[in-house]
């Protein structure tokens, strides 16, 4: 097994497009993997040497955030947590204060499970990834990367390098919660994100509901937020919300949860972080 | 936190002072079993069978030998074979011939990680890569995983020869049943038909796991001259001592073993599963051999407890005393047989006082890992139904459940269906104290309840031996053999420090090897402070003795006119006054010049032990949108004769209550239709996190023990006898809906809930 650091992005994927190769961004899952003989990579390409990875930047269209920036240097950013809160909420679930300090959203993300916490939190944000590969850069919705377990939408040679994350609206509010047995170090039996935004009555004008862990993959849906456009965000609302969300699922049954339950969690959450967005979305 | 400790009439014992081993532990200089490296040590690692049953047609070992770096491989053919043979050990029995083909299997493996062949490498990488090299040919038989599946006719038979026991006339085909068990008192039939109200309910639960963090750890190194030194982490090291010798065919006098600082018992390293693979490999090697399961081993290969199947039926008049109770109760033995049946059938009833009790118990091997002690063995089983029933009986006759059992609580005088007279027992108080806690009067919130049980746990004593030596400067070291897992050493170094009227500090101790001191029986039954403390007390007198015996040599008087008061020797009678009066070290400092080196030595089998019973009130609030259970609030109350050092005592009662409460709550084990466990680490085997858990409440209450000699009763095990049931109890209340099988895991309640029109 080989380790390489590369500080450009054209040397990370050159590394990467060619055989064995996987990426290292915080190890979290990675190593973890290749400890327990699930992988054996011959060449691992740590993507922290590459700046832009690293870094979080903010102008007027939003935030640009390196696909390897940690969960608390999320939470540490003067201005994200108040921008997008589900965003770094979601992020800082993963695993322990330890592993926070190196678990990033791009690894999470294409860790390749249904269940990451922080992707339905981004999807809900309408985060667009960057992706840097052989034959240069483009950009695609994080609910379009992951397609199964394990299965990515990026070609050989490609990497994250960031995530776009638009400029809050005014009155604009995000959520995330995830249901697990215990009240930390678990994984996510169901995850739901949802972020709106009001206009100055206080009617919805904008809506995106994530879920994850209920289907092969994140789930972004479009009956949930339509559930909600054009309302109050009130009880019939919710209701509204609360079966499609229950409407979108797809899971399975496993040793973490039965389709039955998964599905009326589903509905559950999605009604409590809509609660907790429109919250958020009346105070700024 | 509330406290009934009477009014100290100890100087040392009921104070709380810091525990010897603290500092180390915290600092990380503590040797635990993996701790401990020796020069050329090997690494030792175990091939396990994946299937759930299987016939092993052969073993070719010969491309992991070629291999550079594999310096050895075991397999069956290096352990002698064992005659079917029960002894008794401690609260269960032991059979050589089973011991020696869970170690490593013979003919068959008969569970998922059942040890197939052993090897020793200079690296792990290398010992890995033998693993991989070993070529195992498997005849993969069907498997049967639950136990009530494992009875039914038909049933894949894993033991051609098992022939169910305790069954007359003995049955001529071979089962999955080893043995049928049965209590009787009175006349159940008779009592049942003077009841007003009968409550029958069947209950499940599943096999957990002990859960301990510190995984089963050894290294082994056998001399060319046939001796041998084993460290390992274990609850009893002359056991191990015994295991391996028998297992290995050796001398027992020829091994030396050492216990390590343990992280984690709870029953559950009573066994030995590495330590006859290291001895082996290290005598094939001439070579140390060091072994370490990896967390999934300790899951697959380690003993859980027992799942099983509870069937109960007790019958009460309309003001609420009991005239009849019985129960059916069918326990997973795992792979051999060897189930905690027995236990879990006398602790059945053994809270009440009852005239007419019936229970039966059935001992059931199915592809499982084999079952090891989990504190109190078998009794939170048959407990979480008995005491679910009493809680239902309540309900039904609109009865405080803590009158309820104050009506038909077991007192000094009762005779339990198993067999004894209790002698002074604390039940009556620890409800009434249950009773009048703060706890118990505060209001709920919505979506909570509040559920109460009781619980029971026999304890036990036997062999044990303690010296302690009066060291030149008058300090003093003491050696015990009974590992200490909860603050065992602290309170021995107080019961010396009591006897001797001296500061605890100046009293070292140390956990002796088994060549340094005479047979300890392991720390299991919670019988260590009881026994080891029995042992001190006596080796503590004995220096006081015969440091009175070296004052009357020097003043030249007779030793009955020395006394000893407050910490000084003194002469007495119509030598009062004559002589100064000498402290312990100035004895210690003429020491060898009156006759050399004092030691106390107490060599016993201790007698005496008597049961602890416990009360625990617990509060949860149930989610219904999600159906999570959540602890709020929890007071374990328990009767522990004395509390030596009341902080361990406490902890004691903490961490039986949280071991409960996983098993109420999230704790299985959880299989595939291919006989595989499916959660074999602790994301999935879900035991309780600091965050998911309120402040554990206790009240100690002291209603002494008799025959000891400050009163102490074992408190270790009684803890985790009545969580499932107050916990069961609570969520009724909270919920509305009562369950009848656990884990009560969120996906259980929130369809319960539905079900019945609540969530």
């Amino acid at each position: 097994m080989r380790y390489e650091k590369p500080t450009t992005v054209e040397a990370a994927t050159a590394l990467l497009a060619g055989q064995g190769a996987r990426v290292l961004a915080g190890g979290t899952d990675l190593l973890v993997q290749i400890r327990s003989r699930i992988l054996n990579p011959d060449v691992v390409v740590d993507i922290k040497g590459i700046d832009t990875t690293r870094k979080i930047t903010k102008d007027t269209s939003g935030y640009t955030i390196g696909a390897a920036v940690t969960g608390a240097e999320l939470k540490e950013h003067p201005t994200l947590s108040k921008d997008w809160p589900g965003l770094v909420e979601g992020a800082n679930l993963i695993g322990s204060t330890q592993v926070q300090g190196r678990a990033s959203l791009g690894g999470n993300l294409c860790n390749g499970s249904p269940a990451a916490d922080s992707v339905p939190a981004m999807i809900a944000a309408g985060a667009v990834a960057t992706i840097a590969g052989p034959k240069g850069t483009r950009t695609l919705p994080v609910e379009d990367i992951m397609l199964a377990p394990r299965k990515l939408a990026l070609t050989a040679g490609e990497f994250i390098v960031s995530f776009k994350i638009p400029a809050r609206p005014a009155h604009g509010g995000d959520a995330y919660l995830r249901f697990i047995p215990r009240t930390e170090m678990d994984i996510a039996v169901v995850g739901c994100g949802v972020a709106l935004a009001l206009d100055a009555g206080g009617t919805c004008t904008a809506a995106r509901v994530a879920l994850g862990a209920v289907a092969a993959r994140p789930l972004l849906v479009e009956d949930g937020a339509k559930a909600l456009i054009g309302t109050k965000v009130d009880d019939a609302a919710l209701a509204k919300l609360e079966a499609a969300a229950k409407a979108a699922c797809k899971p399975i049954d496993d040793k973490r949860g039965t389709v039955e339950f998964r599905i009326d969690v589903a509905g559950t959450l999605a009604k409590r972080v809509a609660k907790i967005a429109l919250e958020r979305a009346r105070k700024v | 936190m509330q406290e009934r400790v009477k009014k100290p009439q100890f100087d040392v014992v009921g104070t709380r002072p810091v525990r010897p081993d603290g500092v180390d532990k915290v600092t990380g200089r503590a040797k635990y079993g993996a701790d401990l490296k020796m020069a050329g040590q090997l690494v030792g690692k175990v091939l396990r069978s994946p299937h759930a049953h299987a016939r092993i047609k052969s073993i070719d070992v010969s491309k992991a030998l070629a291999l550079p770096g594999v310096k050895a491989v075991v397999t069956a053919e290096d352990f002698p074979g064992q005659p079917s043979e029960f002894i008794p050990a401690g609260e269960g029995v032991v059979n050589y011939r089973d011991m020696t083909s869970n170690v490593m299997a013979r003919a068959k493996v008969l569970y998922e990680g059942h040890a197939v062949a052993a090897v020793a490498a200079l690296n792990e990488k290398t010992a890995l890569a033998a693993l991989d090299a070993i070529k195992v040919e498997y005849e993969v038989l069907p498997h049967v995983i639950d136990e009530m599946e494992a009875i039914k006719p038909g049933a894949p038979i894993l033991h051609e020869d098992m022939i169910t026991t305790g069954v007359t006339p003995a049955p001529t085909k071979a089962s999955n049943i080893a043995k049928r068990v049965e209590f009787v008192l009175g006349d159940a039939a008779k009592g049942f038909g003077e009841a007003d109200l009968i409550v029958e309910r069947e209950f499940k639960t599943k096999a957990v796991h002990q859960g301990y963090i510190e995984p089963h750890a050894c290294l082994a190194s056998a001399s060319e001259d046939g001796s041998a030194e084993l460290w390992v982490t274990t609850q009893g090291h002359w056991v191990v001592r015994a295991y391996c010798a028998k297992l290995l065919g050796w001398e027992i006098g020829k091994i030396r073993v050492t216990s390590s600082e343990i992280g984690g018992g709870f029953g559950g390293k009573t066994v030995v599963y590495l330590e006859p693979l290291a001895l082996a490999l290290s005598k094939k090697t001439r070579r140390p051999v060091k072994m370490v399961m990896s967390r999934e081993e300790v899951f697959k290969a380690s003993g859980p407890t027992s799942g099983g199947t509870v069937k109960v039926k007790m019958g009460v008049k309309k003001d609420g005393r009991i005239t009849a109770a019985e129960a059916e109760i069918t326990l997973q033995a795992g792979a051999f047989q060897g189930s905690p049946v027995q236990p879990a059938c006398m602790c059945a009833f053994a809270n009440y006082d009852l005239e007419n009790v019936k229970v039966v118990g059935y001992d059931v091997v199915s592809n499982r890992p084999k079952v090891a002690a989990y504190r109190a063995p078998g009794g939170p089983i048959s407990t979480y139904g008995v005491e679910s029933v009493v809680d239902e009986i309540a309900e039904k006759l609109g009865m405080c459940p803590i009158e309820l059992r104050l009506k038909n609580a077991a007192k000094e005088g009762t005779r339990a269906a198993y067999g004894p007279k209790f002698g002074p027992v604390g039940l009556i108080e620890c409800l009434e104290a249950a009773k009048e806690s703060d706890h118990w009067k505060a209001p709920l919130g919505p979506n909570q309840g509040r559920g109460l049980a009781a619980g029971f746990w026999f304890n036990i004593g036997g062999e044990t031996t303690v010296s302690l030596q009066l060291n030149e400067d008058g300090t003093l070291t003491l050696m015990a053999g009974t590992p200490d897992i909860g603050g065992l050493r602290a309170s021995l170094c107080m019961m010396a420090a009591e006897e001797l009227k001296m500061d605890v500090s100046k009293i070292r101790p140390i956990i002796a090897d088994t060549s340094s001191l005479g047979y300890n029986f392991l720390t299991g039954g919670s019988r260590s402070t009881f026994s080891s403390g029995m042992a001190t007390v006596e080796a503590a007198r004995s220096i006081v003795k015969q440091a009175c015996g070296r004052a009357a040599k020097l003043w030249d008087i007779p030793e009955e006119a020395v006394t000893f008061e407050d910490g000084m020797i003194r002469p007495a009678g119509e030598n009062a006054g004559k002589h100064k009066p000498m402290s312990l070290s100035d004895i210690a400092k003429v020491a060898g010049k009156t006759g050399g080196a004092i030691v106390g030595y107490a060599a016993i089998s201790a007698q005496g032990a008597a049961p602890s019973f416990g009360v625990h009130i617990a509060d949860t609030e149930v989610d219904p949108g999600t159906g999570k259970v959540t602890v709020t609030r929890y007071t374990a109350i328990q009767d522990a004769g004395k509390a030596i050092h009341p902080s361990y005592v406490e902890g004691q009662y903490q961490g039986g209550a949280v071991q409960g409460i996983g098993w109420a709550l999230n704790e299985e084990y959880i299989y595939g239709a291919d006989g595989k466990l499916q959660n074999a680490g602790f994301l999935d085997y879900r035991v309780p996190v600091a965050s998911d858990l309120p402040m554990i409440d206790t009240i100690i209450i002291e209603v002494p023990n008799p025959r000891h000699p400050y009163g102490v009763r074992g408190i270790g095990e009684t803890p985790i006898v009545p969580p499932m049931a107050a916990i069961g109890a609570s969520v009724r209340r909270a919920s509305g809906v009562r369950f009848f099988e656990l884990p009560m895991s969120p996906p259980k309640v929130l369809k319960a809930m539905k079900a019945a029109g609540k969530a």
